[in-house]
């Protein structure tokens, strides 16, 4: 984390433990995406995939604990938000199945990664059996 | 009921409710018990739950909306969920939330007439 650290503007963090942190989730990102500039669209698609991968850290660590990181993104074009959603659960055993619709180990619709993918710009997933997940989030503005 | 969490409007013999703000899972769930036992007390013909006020529908809400309809049905009424917000609608579709056998409406008005409609046909 000490890389994304690096270049944090107005960060923010959020403890995911139990389902009432889902709200504070969901409040956090669409802070950060007015701030961003986002369009309304942009702004709830952003919000629906973080309530997403939120509960998925709700479902599948054993502890049901996490972290989300919030930060405001710029470069010389454009302005965003990226969002990091962290914990040390068992990990994905098969990415690519895990990012398939209709994929699910817990008798779920399947739709958390997928559909996040979907939601967002770019979404980058590292994890590895017994060493948790992180899966990181960017929504621009158009 | 004293722990209603949210207020439950007539209009004849159809019952409009309108879910705000964000709601945490706990509440989702309680609301679904709300709205399922005021169906049954009532005796009403339809519901309509408005949802203009939700700024964010995961797949958690859209499945209980969805299970809220369907025991709806099961009691014999009908229900309709009306007032989607376009970015909501937008968000949802690229999740991929199954939402197509729901009864929808744009607004309250076009959702009564849509009650109206489907209690003819299944009359």
């Amino acid at each position: 984390m000490d890389q994304i650290a690096d270049h944090l503007i107005d960060q923010d963090a959020v403890t995911i433990a139990d389902d009432t942190a889902l709200v504070e989730v969901r409040r956090v990102l669409r802070a950060h995406a007015r701030a961003a500039g986002l369009s309304l669209v942009e702004e709830t698609k952003l919000i629906t995939a973080g309530s997403e991968l939120a509960r998925n850290i709700l479902t599948h660590t054993t502890d049901a604990r996490g972290r989300l990181y919030v930060e405001q993104l710029a470069d010389s074009r454009r302005r965003g938000v990226r969002a990091i959603f962290t914990d040390d659960g068992p990990g994905i055993d098969d990415l690519d199945a895990a990012l398939t619709d209709g994929f699910s180990t817990v008798g779920s619709m399947g739709l958390g990664l997928p559909g996040s993918r979907r939601l967002v710009d770019e979404m980058t997933i590292t994890s590895s059996p017994g060493s948790g997940t992180t899966v990181v989030i960017v929504k621009w503005r158009r | 009921m004293s722990d209603d969490l949210i207020p439950v409007m007539r209009i004849a013999d159809t019952l409009l409710v309108a879910l705000q703000g964000d709601l945490d899972d706990a509440t989702v769930i309680r609301i679904e018990e709300q709205l399922t036992h005021a169906v049954a007390r009532t005796g009403a013909a339809g519901m309509l739950i408005d949802v203009s006020g939700l700024g964010a529908v995961d797949s958690f809400i859209a499945r209980v909306l969805a299970r809220v309809v369907a025991m709806i049905r099961l009691l014999g009424a009908e229900a309709a969920i009306v007032g989607i917000q376009p970015a909501v609608a937008i968000a949802l579709v690229d999740l991929g939330v199954p939402m197509g056998h729901l009864h929808t409406a744009l607004n309250a008005q076009q959702g009564l007439a849509l009650l109206q409609r489907l209690r003819r046909s299944g009359a």
